[in-house]
């Protein structure tokens, strides 16, 4: 019964410590971009709010809670409140399955530095980055607004087109761990990171990433000078903010599936675990952001044929040389 | 074979034109920020920039303005509005001004009509108000002492004042217009 109740309540203090761990890195994140961008782009970003504007996140969550929550004419109400949570709701859900650590032992009780270490982890990271698309493309539906529905109807072609990509750059990963758990994955990885032995499955889910949290040279969805914002366009407040939040978080957790797949996760010399996983997923953010700063928007039909004609292929190909090269050294 | 060396040619082309472009926004993360921080530092403005209104004085310290109303007239978003009237020598004056700084789109119309140099812009642009019937500004608030962008400039030392007898007694003089039909 003790160990029961303790059990429980490591869980609660866990999912607790993460929870706001992710919102904070979330909060702070557009903060960092913002800032970062405007570096890149010689400008100073925000710098008002507290030292270095570092209460800028702050300010925003205030600003977001105490606009008005509207819902435009003619919208479909209930679908239209719904959606913002769906998509905060998966992408806060899929660092569920995400190490971010070494088991700790304290008192000769093994913690694991993971929510829940499922076996089938991959498929569930998949999973919910699919229910994801739901949110964007019912909120752009819901709210009866052209440019709403032009949004979503692109964020969702692009969405399942780049998730085929996703998922079939994992299969060398998955081939090369035998496993689908995300910790196994992880201590395949103990001695070399996975990107020196596939560095084409990384750059495909490294650019499918980038497409599936919309993000620039891929942010036809929001494209804000053809569509005012795309699916969100008449979201407001904390529903406005749900999806900037979840989209930041998608950005997060992201970066710690590169960590997690590709980087070796928390395997590093001479740091702790935690920080070197920080570490890791920090990097791939940085470079996400350094792309936004970087690249220009894609054209539709250029998004479309280098997701299908491109990235697709190559990761079939990456998965029978992968297959084969396993078989040859195998046999 | 030679359509091959076409797509490694691509290839490659398409990588460095790509890292070139990398490479430069990374440079340009450790430049120093041009940004000019506005409330501390303020940019001091070209004399020409056209801000806040001003209504000048001529050198004998007499108001300029003529109540013409060309201003009024040429004004896109008609902000401004006066009362002309006539003092004894036959120097007309505005009797009250008014211009609306909430409507005024700082065109520099006004200015470029004045056939006295009277009205002006000036690079004071910080006018912003919480209240918006504050930004109405009467001729109190517009006239300065000084002769903003000519300080020598006397338009009466070219037209002249003083008259002997009443209007429109001299010799082969018209008589005066009724003012009211000529308003814009």
């Amino acid at each position: 019964m003790l160990t029961w109740t303790a059990g429980i309540l490591l869980l609660v203090i866990k999912l607790g410590l993460v929870l706001v761990g992710l919102l904070l890195l979330a909060a702070y994140l557009v903060y960092g971009e913002r800032k970062l961008l405007a570096r890149l782009q010689i400008r100073l970003g925000p710098n008002r709010a507290g030292p270095f504007g570092l209460l800028q996140p702050l300010a925003d969550a205030v600003k977001l809670l105490t606009k008005e929550d509207f819902v435009p004419q003619g919208a479909d109400r209930m679908i239209f409140l719904l959606a913002p949570v769906v998509v905060a709701a998966t992408a806060l859900l899929i660092f569920a399955v995400v190490p971010f650590g070494e088991g700790l032992t304290i008192g000769g009780r093994r913690i694991p530095m993971v929510i829940a270490d499922i076996p089938v982890g991959l498929l569930y990271v998949l999973a919910l980055s699919a229910i994801g698309v739901y949110g964007v493309a019912l909120g752009g539906w819901a709210s009866n607004s052209k440019f709403s529905l032009l949004g979503s109807i692109r964020a969702v072609a692009q969405m399942i087109s780049y998730e085929l990509s996703l998922g079939l750059s994992l299969v060398p990963v998955v081939m090369m761990a035998g496993s689908f758990s995300l910790v196994d994955i992880v201590k395949a990885q103990a001695h070399y990171p996975f990107v020196l032995v596939q560095p084409f499955s990384c750059l495909i889910f490294f650019v499918s990433a980038v497409a599936e949290t919309k993000r620039i040279p891929f942010d036809l969805p929001e494209a804000e000078n053809e569509l005012v914002a795309g699916y969100h366009t008449e979201y407001s407040g904390m529903r406005f903010g749900l999806y900037f939040l979840g989209e930041y978080v998608t950005l997060v957790v992201l970066g710690s599936l590169v960590a997690v797949f590709f980087l070796g996760g928390w395997h590093g010399p001479l740091l702790p675990p935690l920080v070197w996983f920080f570490l890791k997923v920090l990097g791939v953010v940085f470079v996400m952001i350094w792309i936004r700063g970087t690249l220009p928007r894609l054209r539709y039909d250029q998004l479309m044929r280098f997701g299908w004609k491109f990235l697709v292929p190559l990761a079939l190909v990456n998965i029978m040389v992968t297959g084969g090269v396993m078989l040859l050294l195998g046999s | 074979m030679q359509k091959k060396q076409g797509l490694i040619n691509t290839m490659v082309e398409g990588c460095v034109g790509l890292a070139q472009g990398f490479a430069t926004t990374f440079i340009h993360l450790f430049r120093k920020p041009i940004t000019e921080e506005y409330p501390e530092y303020k940019r001091p403005l070209p004399a020409r920039s056209r801000a806040r209104i001003i209504l000048t004085r001529d050198p004998d310290g007499e108001e300029r303005c003529v109540a013409c109303y060309l201003c009024s007239a040429v004004c896109p978003v008609s902000c401004i509005s006066m009362q002309s009237a006539e003092q004894e020598d036959g120097r007309r004056w505005a009797v009250w001004f008014r211009i609306n700084f909430a409507r005024c789109i700082y065109c520099g119309l006004c200015e470029e009509a004045c056939p006295t140099l009277a009205i002006q812009l000036t690079p004071d642009y910080e006018t912003c108000q919480y209240d918006i019937l504050t930004l109405v500004a009467e001729k109190g608030d517009l006239l300065v002492d000084h002769g903003g962008k000519n300080h020598d400039y006397n338009f009466y030392r070219h037209a002249g004042v003083s008259m002997v007898g009443e209007k429109g007694t001299h010799l082969n003089e018209a008589k005066p217009v009724d003012l009211k039909s000529n308003l814009p």
